[in-house]
């Protein structure tokens, strides 16, 4: 099994030692060719509008979300949940694979990044240190989305099918759980 | 310690990017569209500084604001080295990152801010390992080397780069004697010394920064081993921006590939014009410690 890291910008090798730790293989994806020869795909932090452009001018979102729709695991970070978002800042998001609406930059500036505790009942964990950076808020989502985590009343763990969305940043953190849950997806 | 997480966690987001100068609004429109992962707000780029030969500040809020209100990509700013007011103001606009640069006329020829003291993070300029470890070790949360701003020649970004990558490899061959004795030649912490030992490069995001003017530039420095690259003058002063912004963003994300590269290298107009180092009067490079 190969794991596939969108490598267009952000915070890509910052997953190689948990894949590693996990067992798993894994490869930078940087066109649609390299889509082709990956089992499941991890969309990093970094900035969206520049993943969104280069996709769009790389041809890469058409087969993306077919292999999204026949069932490939996909965890969007902080700008990889924009990415997989249906709805974005009030407008089409760029895979539409998420039945949720996100707001960009939803809790300011670099100022206003933070580190706070959340409860993830599903890995029975009580106080998870989420390291939120510039990060999106999940303001509302489909019937179907399943929410694990919920921080200042908003979804910030979430998945729908095959598809796992986190607005903070696990690959930050020293500890695997999400890529071990990832990994079983 | 958590504040210290938080901003080099944020300096991760911007690896295998392009961070751009701009000078007004519509530049960082221009720049975001052409694929920036940041801006850098300032009032002049260095080329001009060069040129015009004055004192270089922070550049004025109201400009600062201007961008900040144009984008939806992080905005950075420069200060003068040593100039903590300049910071705290910066601070206090809400800017994402304050770039505490030889690019401006230093405020301070002995001491850098010290950098623990804000919320806000700091990148700073590097030539060698050791001065790359005293600025982490004052609380930049990113380096980038300081190569030679504004001369569209890339030569000494290559010498920093390298110098740090060297000097890097080789802690390899020290015992810890040695180890403690250069840490206390470049008045860094023993275990900031041993961190990057261990790690094999420095223990934050380290950029390519002074002289990238193509996107074979950028793709040198990230073949070099840079996390990703600042363009200064490099696509403003070129006979194209947009064009010349949007083919150095795809350069850093395929500089592997040299076919590719060909293909973004064709057609773009005229680079900055370059100068040579030997005909500089001002080496910003040697600015700082």
């Amino acid at each position: 099994m190969t794991v596939g890291i969108l490598g267009l910008q952000g915070a890509v090798q910052d997953h190689f030692a948990h894949l590693k730790r996990c067992g798993a293989d894994y490869k930078v994806v940087r066109d649609s060719a390299g889509l082709a020869a990956i089992d499941r795909l991890i969309i990093p932090g970094g900035e969206s509008t520049v993943m969104a452009k280069f996709m769009r001018q790389f041809h890469m979102l058409s087969p993306l979300s077919e292999r999204i729709a026949a069932g490939m695991p996909v965890w969007g970070i902080c700008a990889g949940s924009i990415l997989l978002a249906e709805i974005a800042d009030g407008a089409q998001g760029a895979l539409k694979a998420l039945p949720v609406k996100v707001t960009r930059n939803a809790y300011g500036r670099q100022l206003d990044s933070r580190i706070d505790f959340i409860e993830i009942a599903k890995f029975g964990i009580p106080h998870y240190p989420a390291i939120f950076i510039r990060a999106p808020k999940i303001v509302s989502a489909g019937p179907e989305v399943i929410s694990h985590a919920i921080y200042n009343e908003h979804p910030v763990f979430v998945t729908y099918n095959r598809v796992m969305a986190t607005t903070f940043h696990p690959e930050l953190n020293n500890d695997d759980i999400f890529y071990d849950f990832f990994l079983s997806l | 310690m958590e504040r210290e997480k938080i901003n080099k966690g944020f300096a991760e987001m911007f690896k295998n990017g392009v961070i751009m100068d701009v000078t007004n609004a519509e530049q960082a429109s221009i720049s975001q569209e052409a694929g920036a992962c940041a801006v850098m707000a300032l009032e002049r780029v260095p080329a001009d500084i060069r040129k015009d030969g004055q004192v270089a500040r922070m550049s004025d809020p109201a400009m600062i604001r201007a961008i900040m209100a144009s984008v939806s990509i992080p905005v950075m700013a420069k200060v003068r080295i040593g100039h903590f007011v300049e910071a705290s103001i910066l601070e206090a606009l809400g800017v994402d990152f304050v770039d505490e640069s030889e690019v401006l006329t230093p405020a301070d020829e002995a001491r850098h801010v010290d950098k623990t003291k804000f919320k806000a993070p700091f990148v700073c300029g590097a030539r060698n390992l050791g001065e790359a470890l005293r600025r982490i070790n004052e609380g930049a949360a990113m380096i980038r080397t300081k190569g030679e701003a504004g001369t569209g020649n890339i030569v000494e970004a290559v010498r920093h780069m390298r110098t740090i990558n060297e000097q890097i490899h080789a802690l390899r061959g020290q015992n810890s004697h040695e180890m403690a004795k250069y840490a206390a030649q470049n008045c860094v912490p023993l275990e900031l010394v041993r961190q990057t030992f261990e790690l094999g490069r420095l223990p934050v995001v380290n950029f390519a920064a002074g002289g990238v003017a193509t996107p074979a530039d950028a793709a040198l420095m990230m073949a070099l081993g840079a996390d990703g690259v600042f363009v200064g003058s490099g696509i403003f002063k070129s006979q194209n921006p947009a064009k010349m912004a949007h083919a150095i963003v795809q350069a850093v994300i395929h500089f592997q590939d040299a076919h590719k590269l060909a293909e973004i290298s064709q057609d773009l107009g005229d680079a900055m014009i370059g100068l040579e180092n030997e005909s500089l009067d001002v080496k910003m490079a040697q600015r700082g410690n």
